[in-house]
């Protein structure tokens, strides 16, 4: 496999890594957020920060993981007073707010970026291996959540907070839990795409970022782990390969969106479930029509 | 019969409008309260105060000689009060079991740590069918809430409340919209529950119901307690009745 290819691999896994640690946030417990971006480039300029000053790929990671989740925490908060719409253009705003901010900071590069990130050290191969790992230790702990009792209460809250309050579930401590561990988890895509990359600029994490990761996560389905995984791989590589698809990408993803929103909403984890009877349906018209 | 529940001169206030002017009353440990009175009489606002929805603008609600005014909904829950809504609000994406269990598992739920480090739901489950058992909707636990008729759909919220054990059922006008033998099945299923030891307080227009299962009211108009005591006076209580059908019908 040559270097063109782990590359793929590497920014294939930063893509599911964000799009699995949104679909926490919006897809388990249905807080809308457009500004993901945002803690995904918090998580990429702390990591380089720190692996400028000769930290480890390791310690960098964890410690931008932890600085996105206070970050996440704040807008969490904000999460508490607004709700549904309102929070998606609070959401929005925090994305424009990072950009403007990072655009403004020369210790953090400004509009010329961050450079000379140094080497993982680890190879090509080496870290390859860790996005796998990374994205699969990820899959599995959305799966487990799924599973749990918060996964359950988080359905909760996102199908109806009032309601899930009058059962004695402590909706805004749920919310806050998302967000502390979906942010996390996008602080360490962020510190996994600056040593990818190299050089960050803000531009990297801008309002179309954020809208990418959000079709990975309605077009595959929104709280399905392999259905979002599924969706962000595809949308990954399609304009990979598809040359056009690399030229419309933003005008493909919006078009995406709605159809998703419009015609199967659950996405496509919800397109294979049912599947089977669709099929029968089709058929059972080709014969009445036969 | 110790007290489980007293409201303080609660006050509710929506901007300029009053909904709440200083109603106090006390409930009983194992009674099954009538909360009754004409549209519009706060009814609604004094449960959704008590459960804790609405803050009142003055007054105390006491749970157990403890003020739990300042509590969260999701606080006084957890301590003993669950709610059924007058207009059915069952969590659409889950099963009618699911939604049953979900609230069965309260003491899980009751923290995101303890909820995160737990995932086994058979008891709940089975806590979850035995209460779909009692409350008659059995046939429908693996159906979605948007197949079930309305009266299904008022058990449900019965069933859930129920699940979160509670020390006091706070029923919002559970017989609305069904017929007549569904709304006789679900209130002799009221009289049983309480007679197994729940405390309940019932909002209900349908005073035949009413004055067949709760043997004291609290009256309610225009935000104020008009009149308390055993349901049969009460319903024949001038006063009462003025509230219902007006004063000139009552002098005609």
């Amino acid at each position: 496999m040559g270097t063109y290819e782990l590359s793929l691999i590497a920014i294939v896994s930063i893509n599911v890594l964000l799009a699995l640690s949104l679909n926490i946030i919006t897809g388990l417990c249905g807080q809308v957020s457009l500004g993901h971006a945002a803690f995904f480039g918090t998580g990429a300029y702390v990591a380089a920060l720190l692996a400028g000053s000769g930290a480890s790929i390791f310690v960098s990671m964890t410690a931008a993981g932890v600085a996105t989740s206070l970050l996440g925490l704040l807008v969490g908060l904000a999460s508490l007073r607004v709700r549904a719409d309102f929070l998606a253009i609070t959401t929005m705003g925090v994305g424009f707010v990072f950009v403007g901010f990072v655009r403004k900071q020369n210790w953090l590069g400004a509009e010329m970026g961050l450079s000379n990130i140094p080497d993982h050290g680890l190879g090509e191969w080496g870290f390859v291996v860790l996005c796998v790992t990374l994205v699969c230790l990820v899959a599995l702990l959305t799966a487990y959540i799924k599973r749990s009792w918060l996964g359950f209460a988080f359905v909760a809250v996102a199908d109806d907070e009032d309601t899930s309050r009058t059962i004695g579930i402590n909706a805004a401590a749920y919310k806050l839990a998302a967000f502390i561990i979906g942010t996390f988890l996008a602080g360490v895509a962020g510190a996994t795409y600056a040593y990818f990359t190299r050089f960050l600029v803000p531009g990297a994490f801008g309002f179309g970022v954020s809208i990418s990761i959000l079709a990975m996560v309605i077009l595959g389905g929104l709280g399905s782990v392999w259905g979002v995984m599924f969706a962000a791989i595809a949308l990954t590589l399609l304009p990979e390969f598809i040359r056009v698809i690399n030229d419309y990408k933003i005008f493909i993803y919006g078009l995406l969106l709605l159809l998703v929103m419009r015609f199967v909403p659950g996405g496509l984890a919800d397109l294979v479930k049912r599947w089977p009877p669709l099929w029968a349906r089709v058929r059972g018209r080709r014969w009445k029509a036969s | 019969m110790e007290s489980v529940l007293t409201l303080e001169s609660i006050v509710v206030q929506f901007g300029g409008i009053t909904a709440l002017a200083g109603v106090d009353f006390t409930l009983k440990q194992g009674e099954l309260l009538g909360l009754i009175g004409p549209n519009g009489a706060g009814k609604t606002t004094l449960l959704r105060t008590i459960i804790g929805v609405v803050r009142p603008t003055q007054g105390r609600v006491i749970l157990q000689e403890r003020d739990v005014t300042h509590l969260g909904v999701d606080e006084r829950a957890r301590k003993g009060i669950a709610l059924t809504h007058q207009i059915v609000r069952p969590f659409r994406s889950m099963t009618v079991l699911e939604n049953v269990a979900l609230a069965a598992g309260h003491h899980k739920t009751g923290s995101v740590f303890r909820a995160f480090a737990s995932s086994s739901r058979r008891s709940e489950s089975s806590r979850a069918r035995d209460l779909l058992e009692l409350t008659g909707i059995a046939a429908y636990a693996n159906a979605h809430p948007s197949a079930l008729p309305l009266g299904a759909l008022k058990r449900l919220e019965v069933a859930r409340a129920l699940a979160t054990d509670p020390r006091i059922l706070l029923l919002d006008e559970p017989l609305a919209g069904l017929n007549h033998i569904e709304a006789q099945r679900l209130a002799d299923t009221f009289r049983d529950l309480n007679a197994s030891g729940i405390t309940m307080v019932l909002i209900e227009h349908n005073l035949g119901q009413v004055a067949r299962v709760c043997p004291r009211v609290v009256v309610i108009d225009n935000g104020k307690k008009i009149g308390e005591g055993a349901t049969r006076e009460m319903l024949v209580d001038p006063n009462v009745v003025a509230a219902y059908i007006g004063k000139e019908a009552v002098r005609a």
